[in-house]
């Protein structure tokens, strides 16, 4: 932790001053009427969850996207951006996520693309990569040799040439998207020690990250977005990270609270053989070694912020991706899951948070949509009866009410909700045990979600395993019995629901700044709970309590 | 009057419509083009259309196995080479075993040509699925590989051979309608149910469209590519076969140079689209017609040969432009509403659709 430096007077001018900026996409208000200022020699974060509008009006300072009203002060002059040639001349860079360099050119040539130094025959190679060494030193990167090729460098010393780019052209504006998502925390020091080295120099840094300690670590002042509005401006010192997180998934301690109030009692007999059990799986700079059980009938939910490596672990457990350690059993035997074709063979279902781009084939129609997983574990030669295939897109549009009813429109041209529900078919189609739903009622309507939720409900009933992922901890709290929490790429924790806990305890040990502080938050929820959770008999009276508090 | 409309609508209902265009054209300038009439001294029919029908064989097969090919998502510009191969490999044969009237000499040569190609085509299909290679870098290089085998095959030289069997593959007539077409048309409708009965069309349509949502599904994509690469290899080759044996002869660097762009051509005004996807059969065999008319309407007009690709080209663009989205939007607005200015958000609109 660094103290927020005290050079952020109060009284300094702002070198960007966004007021009451508006960008509307068809449908929806992606920026609403947001203000937003940053100081010179500060380092600002901006924070919120998916959607809620930060990397529109991180476009709208770059000159992506052009702003539909308000308007826009560098240096307390308005400017019109158009691109991000103009908004770099009015001394604004970007360094994105993904590392935008050329690995075959030099260090030099990189960090002076577009500027090199001229001479009398074109360019002066010499001279430019002198000058390349002179920012670089800026930096205290003067140990690099501005002739190796980039390639030649790790990712993060890549990531502080993309940064030293940036600085060539004296910016006094510095956009950080996401730089330390593929850094280690060693390097995630050395990023930051530059960072700190700017701010000193009076560079105005806007720093983007999902991961909150490094907020905590390095930001003087956070400004807080949700579903495309501003929530506030703070200084780092007033707002804690349980305050923080409740800021940007939108509710307060007091409807926080009175969630836990419903909580349903746990129940399971959790000494059988669990329908699927991962010792140690991982994947590196995806998600660190982890334990997760699921047992039949049972809904676990995955809590975490976004980028706490929630999908990581979902993706793990399908074969979406290839573990590097680790190990899966299935209902007791070892199950090699490498690929989804191995996961939907083990029974394993996985439903993927991007709707759009991993989940539906836009122009096939619902009744192909449905019957594609199904169609796939056959294989080709054996094509699934019409009569079959009738009768399940039947069925699960008629369960789940898709509208339109026409089971030949493409799936494209539904609504999302519509989708979400189409794709519940195809995955329940292929009759699995364990079902992952990822991300299932994101940004569909009430109604939807609502429908959702109570199948989540049914199938547990009915016995299959369900891993429940969700942005909105409410949401998670309410569905599962068990709730695995995860941060930073780790899982930090797993608690047995009960009255006890809620969203806001769940929050409490995501917030919680270490790693024992966490431990020590799960274990009183767990000794709070324990006369439940250790004894392994299951009541009637428990068990109807619980459905009740489910489909509510 | 709405099933018109629909009629409408298909892309390949341009494609027929451009048929009919140039064989009006056609007759114009000579009314008696579209008749049909009997050789006297051999008993077989005659006629402009049969030609057509004749010459389009090679072109519908090329056309046909370049449509699953993009419906993935990619090309296969080796086919015309493909051609010079299956040509190459049956003529050597014929011409080895000598033996004018032996139908298991023809089906030999065609069975180690069809072989030749099959293999070649999974050498595309493991390049592009397995280690990952570009399509297009792919058969380009397969496109100057397989044309250099062809060489090699014939020693360099044009090869002839005399087989009654296999040339009557291209000149024979089965109540009066080319054997080669009658084939052709045959292996289009196995094709057909090869993919629409099983679930293989389904499959490819869904990697092409989405192939990471195909992947999460547990579609397999390796071997559905491999296939579909090796398919469009055999059929391109089963078109080299109808090309050599209507005259008998092979000419390596010449036969079917070029080919790939009618292929292409061929499915893409059928109604695939080059960014993969659904695909059609019936267009691609409209597309395939076309461009066999086309070929022949050329030569009929008189248009000088220095002056054909041309020709070839402006047809076509109007036939492609007339199914942009775009146009066909701009159109529209001209003949409903000739005083309304475009405004911007029918402007986004169409941007949108075409996007």
């Amino acid at each position: 932790m660094t103290k927020s430096s005290p050079s952020v007077a109060a009284g300094s001018h702002p070198i960007v001053e966004v007021k009451d900026v508006s960008i509307t996409f068809p449908g929806v208000k992606a920026l609403d009427r947001v203000s937003f200022r940053l100081l010179p020699g500060e380092v600002h974060a901006l924070m919120g969850e998916n959607g809620a509008g930060k990397s529109t009006l991180i476009k709208a300072l770059t000159g992506v996207y052009e702003i539909d009203s308000g308007s826009i002060l560098i240096d307390g002059r308005e400017r019109h951006l158009t691109g991000t040639a103009s908004a770099q001349e009015a001394g604004i860079s970007t360094v994105y996520q993904e590392i935008n360099l050329c690995p075959n050119l030099s260090v030099g040539e990189n960090v002076m693309l577009g500027h090199e130094v001229r001479g009398w025959a074109g360019i002066d190679w010499r001279r430019t990569h002198a000058e390349a060494r002179t920012v670089l030193a800026r930096m205290e990167l003067g140990h690099l040799d501005p002739r190796a090729p980039l390639s030649s460098l790790s990712i993060a010393m890549q990531q502080l040439v993309a940064i030293s780019r940036a600085m060539v052209t004296d910016s006094k504006v510095l956009i950080l998207d996401e730089p330390t998502s593929s850094l280690d925390a060693n390097e995630v020091e050395v990023l930051f020690g530059v960072v700190r080295r700017l701010r000193d120099q009076g560079v105005a840094i806007l720093f983007i990250s999902h991961f909150l300690d490094q907020v905590y670590a390095i930001a003087d002042r956070i400004t807080v977005l949700r579903n495309g509005q501003l929530v506030g401006e703070f200084l780092v010192q007033d707002l804690d990270r349980t305050q923080l997180i409740s800021k940007m998934i939108g509710k307060d301690f007091e409807s926080l609270k009175a969630l836990g109030s419903t909580r349903q009692k746990d129940m399971r007999d959790r000494s059988t053989t669990p329908l699927l059990a991962a010792a140690g799986l991982g994947r590196k700079g995806a998600i660190d070694p982890t334990d997760v059980e699921v047992h039949a009938g049972e809904v676990v939910g995955f809590a975490g912020l976004l980028g706490s490596g929630r999908t990581e672990l979902a993706r793990l457990l399908a074969g979406a991706d290839k573990a590097d350690s680790g190990a899966i059993t299935v209902k007791g035997e070892k199950a090699g899951i490498g690929s989804p074709v191995a996961g939907l063979a083990h029974g394993i279902a996985y439903s993927t948070e991007n709707r759009r781009d991993d989940g539906i084939v836009a122009d096939l129609s619902v009744r192909e949509n449905i019957m594609l997983a199904l169609q796939a574990r056959r294989g080709w030669m054996r094509r699934v009866p019409a009569k079959e295939v009738d009768k399940l897109v039947q069925t699960y549009m008629q369960r789940f009410g898709v509208r339109p009813n026409d089971p030949d429109r493409p799936i494209g041209l539904l609504s999302g909700g519509n989708q979400q529900k189409v794709l519940l078919g195809r995955w329940l189609a292929t009759g699995p045990d364990l079902l992952l739903l990822d991300e299932p009622t994101r940004g569909i309507d009430v109604g939807a979600k609502a429908d959702i939720q109570e199948t989540v409900a049914e199938l547990a009933e009915g016995g299959m395993g369900v891993v429940f992922i969700s942005s909105e901890l409410e949401e998670v709290v309410r569905l599962s019995e068990r709730i695995v929490i995860l941060k930073d790429h780790r899982k930090i924790g797993e608690v047995v629901n009960g009255p006890e806990v809620s969203a806001q305890s769940v929050v409490s040990i995501i917030a919680a700044e270490s790693e024992e502080l966490a431990e020590q938050a799960a274990q009183e929820l767990a000794s709070s709970d324990s006369t439940t959770t250790d004894t392994t008999t299951t009541d009637t009276t428990n068990a109807d309590s619980a459905s009740d508090g489910r489909d509510s | 009057m709405n099933r018109f409309k629909a009629a409408l609508r298909t892309p390949w209902f341009g494609a027929l419509l451009a048929i009919v265009v140039l064989l009006a054209v056609n007759t114009i300038k000579d009314p008696g083009y579209l008749a049909i009439g009997t050789n006297q001294t051999t008993g077989m029919m005659s006629g402009n259309l049969l030609d057509i029908l004749r010459i389009s064989a090679p072109i519908i097969m090329i056309s046909l196995g370049m449509t699953f090919v993009i419906a993935t998502e990619g090309i296969d510009l080796s086919v015309g080479s493909m051609m010079a191969i299956g040509g190459a490999v049956a003529m050597q044969t014929l011409s080895s075993i000598n033996q004018p009237s032996s139908v298991t000499a023809m089906l030999t040569a065609i069975g180690l040509a069809l072989l030749l190609a099959f293999v070649l085509g999974t050498v595309n299909g493991i390049l592009v699925a397995v280690v990952g290679l570009q399509p297009f870098i792919t058969t380009l290089v397969m496109m100057m590989a397989a044309r250099g085998i062809a060489r090699v095959i014939t020693g360099g030289q044009n090869t002839n051979a005399r087989n009654g069997p296999f040339n009557q593959l291209a000149t024979g007539q089965i109540l009066g309608i080319p054997t080669g077409f009658v084939l052709a048309i045959g292996i289009v409708v196995l094709v057909a149910l090869l993919m629409r009965r099983t679930a293989l069309g389904l499959m490819i349509e869904s990697i092409g469209i989405n192939p990471h949502a195909s992947r999460l599904a547990g579609i397999r994509p390796r071997p559905i590519l491999i296939a579909v690469y090796a398919l469009a290899a055999v059929l391109a080759a089963i078109g080299g076969l109808f090309t050599v044996a209507e005259v008998m002869t092979v000419n390596p660097s010449s036969t079917g140079n070029l080919m790939e762009l009618d292929a292409i051509l061929a499915v893409v005004i059928g109604g695939t689209s080059l960014a993969g996807g659904k695909f059609s059969i019936l267009g691609s065999t409209a597309g395939a017609l076309l461009i066999a008319t086309l070929n022949k309407t050329v030569v009929f007009l008189g248009v000088p040969s220095a002056a054909t690709p041309a020709f070839k080209g402006v047809v076509i663009i109007i036939l492609v432009l007339l199914q942009s989205d775009r146009v066909r939007s701009l159109l529209k607005r001209r003949t409903k509403s000739p005083t309304t200015p475009s405004t911007p958000t029918a402007e986004l609109e169409s941007q949108e659709a075409l996007a």
